[in-house]
């Protein structure tokens, strides 16, 4: 139990690979805005999907029943994850499985390339996995001269195109049908000329380009949804069934999972799988589930693998008040439901989580003082929509507020003279701390006014306030405060009817 | 240090609050309570909404009906348990085995596989194959374009808790809810990508 572990608290270890964003959000931001077609791709997807999911999720009497149990069973083995390791690892390996540990996406990248070499291949089917998309796998296998060929459609898109994924569920939902034409057409060798934008036949290209090769593969890499402690049992959640071409017919099969993924129980999978397809596509129950426990004689691959995955996951766990964000099932849903993510997409988030999830995952994983990632937090209107549509119950509003606290005191550290922020907060906590002092403040309306010119937009703010108006304009200020017309109207018509917040601190003065 | 170790280290020390553990409150449905006949009729609306097709049929018309859903000339694949009396009156059957496997070559070639299943989902339309002798080896339900699915109806179980608590999680489980599809294109569905093409699942009245 942790609770008896006596050995030295270490210094937490945080996690690389493709976490890190290359420029702060505000940045990608403003250029991701100006993109209208990835706005018009985004807006349609993100609302359909909302709309379906509401449908389902109407539909079960005891979701939030559904959402408690959840919540909790991802409470318990947070607690408890070193010992509920220690069980899946014994069970999974009395059952034929081989396990390997990754402190790092650098170890477990080369743990991958050295298990793919063992097996005597140069290529691999993979399955859609964020673990392997985290830890950069695609990119470090085909520097060591392994090809890894993406089999989910949205997957293959993004590969294809030289991209990156920019939902954790649809890769290549930034994408419409007719730019994905586009790229079967300049990327696919031996499609049909002729091909149309119709989805069925853009889905028939991939059936067509990836048949032989799971035919003929001899390894497939995966990762997994869920891991069953009790019984070491590894779970793969899809639809297209390239999930199962991948998981059954290669002789050796390789999963890399983060090691919070686990459950402790059977009966709790019953609870995860009511929640998680109604969450992320909207669908009552996915068409492919597969489940697998070590080797089984006879059918499917024979030689099992898992590498467990750490990178930056003990030191999100150490977050007493971040460390729920580890509960994520990776359903997606609050991204769906983001007026943030909804207008920038994922790319603006650089990291390999985006959306409200990653916001804070991502700078929980990498250290919130790492560079580009710290402004993640702030990549939020605070509105709570995904808090309302997580299923497992992550407040993400609260762990964004706490990362933003540690940011800033991160900074505070480093400077000696306060900077502007602290004197802006100093002089606004003054003038706001008395009555008086704002009405005197209010003053200055007219001044913002006329800076605001004939189209009543600020541009540009001075300062550090600056950033505010970097991607958006501030409308003019009123010509009179609240204050002053209250006082016009009513204060001295009817000086009994001044608010009592008023009144009261008129009596501290 | 070996990584296990650090890893396991790493964990025990952020838990330096030593968190507890809470109870797990299962206040959801565990059964659904629904008759035999509305369990049947709910699988059947569900599966329909995932374009497979669905028949329900007393036991003695399950060969007519297995025969009349593969049509004439076809090759299909069978596990080594499947009931003969089922697929009797249906020629060009091709035993599956651990022992004796087809080559995957073998069955790409097959029009079509039929199989049983170890329990149903009526509200989720889920079938659910454990590799019993009547369902075989994952491979068959997979690379063939058409699996046809013969469920007792008192397999049929109304809520996912009902049917998980008789299987055994250590089983190779495949879960099939209509055949394969993908939302990938603008989020429309598309029936048919790499899984089978088509699904009929037949379920037998008892």
């Amino acid at each position: 139990m942790s609770s008896t572990y006596l050995g030295m608290p270490g210094r937490p270890v945080f996690g690389d690979g493709n976490l890190h964003a290359t420029e702060a959000f505000p940045t990608a931001a403003r250029r991701e805005l100006g993109n209208a077609q990835l706005r018009a791709n985004l807006g349609h997807a993100t609302h359909t999907i909302r709309d379906k999911r509401l449908r389902v999720v109407a539909e079960l009497p005891d979701w939030e029943e559904l959402r408690d149990a959840g919540s909790a069973i991802k409470e318990s083995v947070m607690a408890r994850l070193p010992e509920l390791l220690e069980e899946f690892e014994a069970n999974f390996t009395a059952r034929g499985g081989k396990i390997h540990w990754a402190r790092d996406a650098a170890e477990a990248n080369k743990t991958v390339r050295d298990l793919i070499r063992d097996a005597g291949a140069d290529e691999v089917v993979k399955v859609k996995s964020m673990a392997t998309q985290e830890i950069g796998l695609n990119e470090y296998l085909e520097e060591q001269g392994i090809a890894a060929f993406e089999t989910d459609l949205a997957e293959l898109i993004v590969q294809l195109d030289h991209d990156k994924p920019s939902h954790i569920l649809v890769p290549a939902i930034h994408k419409n049908r007719t730019q994905i034409r586009d790229i079967f057409l300049r990327e696919m060798p031996d499609v049909d000329p002729g091909l149309t934008n119709n989805p069925a036949r853009l889905a028939e290209a991939a059936r067509v380009h990836l048949r032989r090769k799971f035919l003929s593969a001899k390894v497939a890499v995966s990762g997994a949804n869920f891991a069953i402690a009790k019984s070491g049992t590894l779970a793969v959640v899809e639809s297209e069934g390239n999930g199962r071409m991948c998981l059954t017919l290669p002789e050796t099969l390789i999963t890399v999972m983060g090691v919070e993924k686990l459950l402790p129980s059977w009966q709790d999978l019953e609870v995860f799988m009511q929640l998680l397809p109604r969450s992320s596509t909207g669908e009552r129950m996915n068409p492919y589930t597969s489940l697998w426990t070590g080797v089984t004689e006879g059918d499917g691959p024979q030689n099992v693998h898992l590498v467990l995955l750490d990178n930056g996951r003990s030191a999100a766990l150490a977050d007493e008040m971040g460390r729920s964000a580890l509960h994520c099932i990776r359903c997606s849903a609050c991204m769906n439901v983001c007026p943030v993510y909804e207008r920038t997409g994922g790319h603006a988030y650089g990291s390999t989580y985006p959306g409200p999830i990653g916001a804070i995952l991502s700078p929980l994983l990498t250290g919130i003082t790492s560079e580009e990632n710290a402004s993640l937090p702030y990549a939020s209107s605070l509105c709570g929509a995904c808090y309302d549509a997580c299923p497992v119950k992550i407040n993400i509003p609260e762990i964004l507020v706490h990362l933003r606290a540690e940011d800033v005191d991160s900074r505070r550290g480093t400077r000696k003279t306060p900077g502007q922020m602290d004197v802006a907060m100093k002089a606004a906590s003054w003038a706001m701390g008395a009555g008086r002092r704002m009405a005197l403040a209010e003053k200055a309306l007219p001044l913002g006014k006329l800076a605001a010119g004939p189209d009543r937009k600020i541009k540009k703010l001075p300062g550090i306030a600056a950033g505010w108006t970097q991607s958006r304009d501030i409308p003019a200020p009123p010509a009179q405060s609240f204050r002053d017309w209250w006082g016009k109207e009513r204060g001295k018509s009817a000086p009994g009817e001044n608010a009592p917040t008023i009144t009261r601190q008129k009596e501290k003065e | 240090m070996s990584a296990r170790t650090e890893i396991l280290d790493r964990l025990r020390s952020a838990l330096h609050d030593a968190p507890a553990a809470p109870d797990i409150p299962r206040h959801y449905r565990h059964e659904s309570g629904l008759p035999g006949d509305e369990r049947i009729e709910l699988l059947r609306d569900r599966l329909l909404d995932y374009k497979a097709g669905v028949c329900v049929v007393d036991e003695p018309d399950v060969p007519a009906r297995v025969a009349e859903l593969l049509g004439k000339g076809t090759t299909y694949v069978v596990p080594p348990g499947l009931e003969e009396a089922w697929t009797a009156l249906a020629p060009g059957r091709i035993t599956d085995s651990a022992e004796e496997p087809l080559s995957v070559a073998e069955l790409d070639a097959a029009d079509a596989v039929v199989t049983g299943c170890a329990a149903a989902v009526a509200e989720t339309g889920t079938i659910i194959l454990d590799g019993s002798p009547d369902q075989g080896r994952r491979a068959i339900s997979l690379i063939p374009d058409h699996h046809i699915c013969l469920v007792r109806a008192g397999d049929i179980a109304g809520v996912l808790p009902e049917a998980l608590r008789g299987l055994d999680g250590t089983h190779p489980l495949t879960w099939i809810s209509g055949p394969s599809a993908t939302s990938d294109i603008e989020l429309e569905r598309v029936e048919g990508v790499h899984g089978p093409r088509t699904l009929d699942v037949v379920i037998i009245r008892v």
